[in-house]
């Protein structure tokens, strides 16, 4: 089936069971312990232990690796270094691929801290772990590049993020009556899950099986043969249930292939999780940017220069952290200049993190909106509601959003939010010992679909079972999915059984860039749509004319049960939803506002959050529980990127420092109040048959620079270089 | 530069017993004395709800209560618990039968992923014993009068990480346990 045309009315506008607040239905699997993990299948046969040991240089090369003590170390079965790694295939970067071949181990070159340089196989986690340590490694260190600052002139255009260039920019800009030129930095962050990245490779003649955390199966099978010079149809990969992602899971790092090729070498199971203080150096991190953003506007606010650069880094090969995006699309302005520039860094490997682009771009361009409303003396949402373009400003008209409620989001956050009553100067309004200030930003982020595919089928006794390649990293996949199937068969929630996350199930979109809910819900919509065809057939009916309701098919006041239709064996159909260009029609993003109220220690700068409110229209909400809880999510990591989250790199022996959950600050329950969202009524016909657009990474999209302007309400402090940490706010008020 | 042998000698370890009251079930091993509370459970005994999310301490993924007190089972070695009782997430309910934190953790989306929820479960099960006791936190004003509030919650459950955030979700959870009195 393919998506090519605006939805015409369908089964799921019913809203019979799609919209309706479902709790999840693994839900007693995963409250209970039973849901199981990459790391905890059952094997038929002892497992062995895998442990991978991380180089302790950033950029050189491995000059001698001494493993006898280690391979002498009791219960070690094998130890791999780049000396001895069976055959893979080569790789033209040492970033890790989400779809190529990624090879480790494939030299004595060192391009980052804690690259994998050997792999322990023993009996035991404990004897991998010691033996691990009795291995000698003697480098040879060159000099790297590990400061993005120092490499700003050599950053050149990358391809994931090309320029927009409108008009006359320089000229505008100078000519205008209102400007801001406003740099802001953001640090490396970590997507840091809960659950490490962790693999059981097993294989049985040629036929691997891996139980891995991933995010995308197909994508790790394809990459996964490629790097073993095995067919994909020998891969089956199994991701059941993840424990969270962030993107850090669409790439597959060193428990992924060195698993795999141990467990080959050694005839037996190989169980591997990298160990947390490896994460952060070892996989992937969404890398540092410097931004500067200057706006040109008439005194009433009208913005008519729109400029936005951003320098970034990463190993060469590697993908840009695209911070101006957004910018390209949230406001009007006929002259404009946004451009990404990416250089070359030997710190780790940077690649996607929630909303890649937004989550750090809109810290700088909402930052800069809420300056140059106090500038002009506007209420800053009434500077973004002059601003609000129903089109794509790069494009004209020609090319509208699909639909687009940003101005919907902010009055509605507003009212609801009590925004009238806000402080309007810094330090006006204390609470004790607390300076209490109020923010607003915009939401953005851009709607994204992918192919992807399911199989329905409708069992013995009229219950139906929902198979597909579709992961669930937390989002809620298992339960939006059953519900669109229970809408499109007219069944229960409880009659459908979702099984996800198998290579041996048709391939499907994952989970990554908020394109999962829509995306694979479109597939099984598909197959859906093949089945009642097929069940009203079997029937005797018109399919055109046939409603499925209550476990029935109807054709007028004719009905026939589907465990009739079912039979002995079952029906069963499989179909995928493909694309059209309505994405290139169409401008397809979500929208919503953040408004945000700081209390600012008076003494000490520390900065609380003590309310905040999400206004969201992301089209059709499928589930509002599993979606409120995405935003929960998206505003506490947003509220993690404005006062604590940053890896920090040390200059000279180039890796980030603080590699632990201790050091690594995210926010914690003491961190977070209670959280508001209201989602605004939308339906997106571009989008797809569900009319739904993505929300996970809407709601961490613009939080941050709520929190960092509501900061600046109530302290008169402007920090431009996040973390906001109170070093930075007691250094703003010496001053 | 050199990377340098960091452990002592990989010489074999003498296995020593050690017996555990599980869930309720006794179990006595012969165990590699590094083993963690946390691997013992996990690779020995395949209950592998408890959860390892960093292994030294920094997540609370791994929070099992011991003899009735919360402990993160990878700080602490399952040799030195002979004769002591665990209990793990799957002691608290199952699915048909899930304990009244459980449930409400369900109806309230008190997770997402689900791979810190074991350690969040275990941890307010703890949390409402320490209040009911009257162990003050850092957070309590009067030493001699422990009350339960959202407040205090929070700072005892800090400890454990969720990075999916369903924070304020948990906080409603456990408070709707609290107020029905049926947390232990």
């Amino acid at each position: 089936m393919k998506f090519e045309q605006a939805s015409p009315p369908n089964p799921i506008d019913q809203e019979r069971v799609v919209t309706r607040p479902f709790t999840r239905i693994e839900g007693p699997l995963k409250v209970s312990g039973q849901a199981p993990y990459a790391y905890e299948y059952g094997l038929p046969e002892a497992p062995t232990y895998g442990f991978v040991l991380g180089a302790g240089i950033a950029h050189g090369r491995v000059t001698r690796i001494d493993t006898t003590q280690a391979e002498a170390a009791p219960g070690v079965l094998l130890v791999l270094t780049h000396e001895n790694m069976p055959a893979q295939a080569r790789s033209d970067t040492p970033v890790p691929q989400q779809r190529e071949a990624s090879p480790q181990l494939s030299g004595p070159e060192i391009r980052h801290y804690h690259q994998a340089v050997a792999f322990v196989v023993a009996e035991t986690f404990e004897q991998a772990r010691a033996a691990a340590n009795l291995i000698e490694v003697e480098y040879e260190v060159t000099p790297g590049q590990f400061t993005l600052a120092d490499t700003v002139d050599s950053g050149k255009e990358p391809k994931d993020a090309v320029d927009s260039v409108v008009g006359d920019f320089e000229s505008a800009f100078a000519d205008a009556a209102a400007t801001v030129d406003l740099t802001f930095t953001t640090p490396d962050q970590s997507q840091a899950p809960m659950e490490p990245h962790a693999t059981i490779a097993q294989w049985d003649g040629d036929q691997l099986t891996v139980h891995t955390a991933h995010q995308v199966v197909h994508w790790v099978r394809r990459g996964l043969a490629l790097t073993l010079n095995v067919p994909q149809k020998d891969v089956r990969v199994v991701a059941a249930f993840i424990g969270g992602g962030f993107g850090t899971k669409l790439l597959f790092f060193s428990d992924a292939v060195l698993s795999a090729a141990a467990a080959r070498l050694l005839g037996r199971p190989v169980k591997t999780t990298l160990h947390r203080p490896l994460i952060f150096n070892n996989t992937s991190h969404r890398a540092a940017t410097i931004q500067r953003v200057r706006l040109g506007a008439d005194p009433d606010g009208t913005l008519h220069a729109v400029g936005h650069d951003t320098w970034t880094g990463n190993l060469p090969g590697g993908d840009s952290e695209p911070a101006c995006e957004q910018t390209k699309y949230l406001y009007g302005g006929e002259h404009r200049q946004i451009r990404t520039r990416q250089s070359e860094l030997d710190l780790p490997p940077g690649a996607s993190m929630r909303a890649p682009g937004e989550a750090v771009g809109m810290l700088a361009l909402e930052g800069a909106m809420d300056e140059l409303a106090e500038k002009l003396g506007l209420d800053p949402v009434e500077l973004r509601l002059r601003n609000d373009v129903q089109f794509d400003p790069e494009k004209g008209p020609k090319r509208p959003f699909s639909s687009r409620r940003l101005a919907a989001a902010l009055r509605t956050g507003a009212k609801a939010f009590g925004w009238d009553d806000r402080p309007r100067a810094p330090r006006e309004r204390q609470d004790g010992e607390w300076y209490v200030g109020y923010g607003v930003a915009s939401a953005f982020r851009t709607n994204l679909v992918m192919p992807s595919g399911a199989t329905v089928r409708l069992n013995p006794g009229g219950t139906l079972t929902v198979e597909t390649q579709m992961t669930d990293i937390g989002t809620g996949s298992y339960t939006v999915l059953a519900q669109v199937a229970a809408e499109m068969l007219g069944l229960d929630l409880n009659q459908v059984e979702v099984k996800l996350g198998d290579s041996d199930f048709p391939q499907a979109s994952g989970s990554g860039g908020s394109w999962g809910a829509n995306s694979s819900s479109a597939g099984v919509y598909a197959a859906c749509d093949e089945l009642r065809r097929d069940l009203a057939q079997k029937a005797g009916y018109q399919s055109a004319n046939a409603v499925f309701r209550g476990g029935k098919v109807w054709q007028g006041a004719e009905c026939t049960e589907l465990s009739e239709l079912a039979g002995k064996g079952g029906v069963e159909a499989t179909a995928r939803m493909t694309y059209g260009d309505l994405t290139e029609q169409f401008m397809q993003a979500g929208f919503g506002a953040h408004f945000v109220e700081v209390g600012v220690n008076a003494h000490t700068g520390e900065v609380r959050v003590r309310r905040a409110l999400s206004v969201v229209a992301a089209g059709r909400i499928l589930n509002p529980v599993t979606a409120r809880s995405q935003c929960l999510g998206g505003m506490t990591m947003g509220i993690g990127s404005a006062l604590m989250e940053a890896l920090h790199v040390d200059h000279d022996l180039g890796l980030f420092v603080n590699h632990d959950l201790g050091e690594y600050h995210v926010p914690v329950h003491a961190d977070i109040p209670d959280l508001d969202v209201l989602f605004l009524d939308e339906l997106d016909d571009q989008s797809s048959p569900l009319r739904a657009k993505g929300v996970g990474e809407l709601g961490i999209s613009g939080v941050g620079a709520a929190v960092a302007n509501a900061v600046y309400n109530a302290s008169g402090v402007r920090v431009r270089d996040f973390p906001i940490t109170l070093d930075k706010i007691l250094a703003g008020w010496d001053d | 530069m050199t990377q340098s042998p960091q452990a002592p000698s990989g010489a074999d370890l003498p296995r020593l017993p050690v017996t555990l009251s599980v869930n309720g079930e006794t179990h006595e091993l012969t165990i590699d004395p590094r083993v963690t509370l946390l691997d013992t459970l996990r690779e020995h005994l395949h209950l592998t709800g408890t959860k390892k999310g960093c292994d030294h301490g920094q997540c609370g993924a791994c929070t099992v209560l011991l003899d009735g007190q919360r402990v993160l089972s990878c700080l602490t070695l399952a040799v030195m618990h002979d004769g002591q009782s665990v209990t793990t997430v799957e002691g608290l309910g199952t699915p048909d039968h899930l304990h009244p934190l459980q449930d409400a953790f369900v109806r309230h989306d008190g997770y997402q992923c689900g791979y810190c929820t074991p350690g969040q479960l275990c941890s307010s099960v703890g949390t409402l014993d320490e209040i009911a006791r009257g162990v003050p936190s850092h957070v309590t004003a009067d030493l001699d009068a422990v009350t339960f509030s959202a407040e205090e919650l929070r700072e005892r459950l800090s400890g454990n990480i969720c990075r999916c955030a369903a924070y304020p979700n948990i906080i409603a959870a456990v408070t709707e346990v609290h107020a029905a009195g049926d947390g232990a």
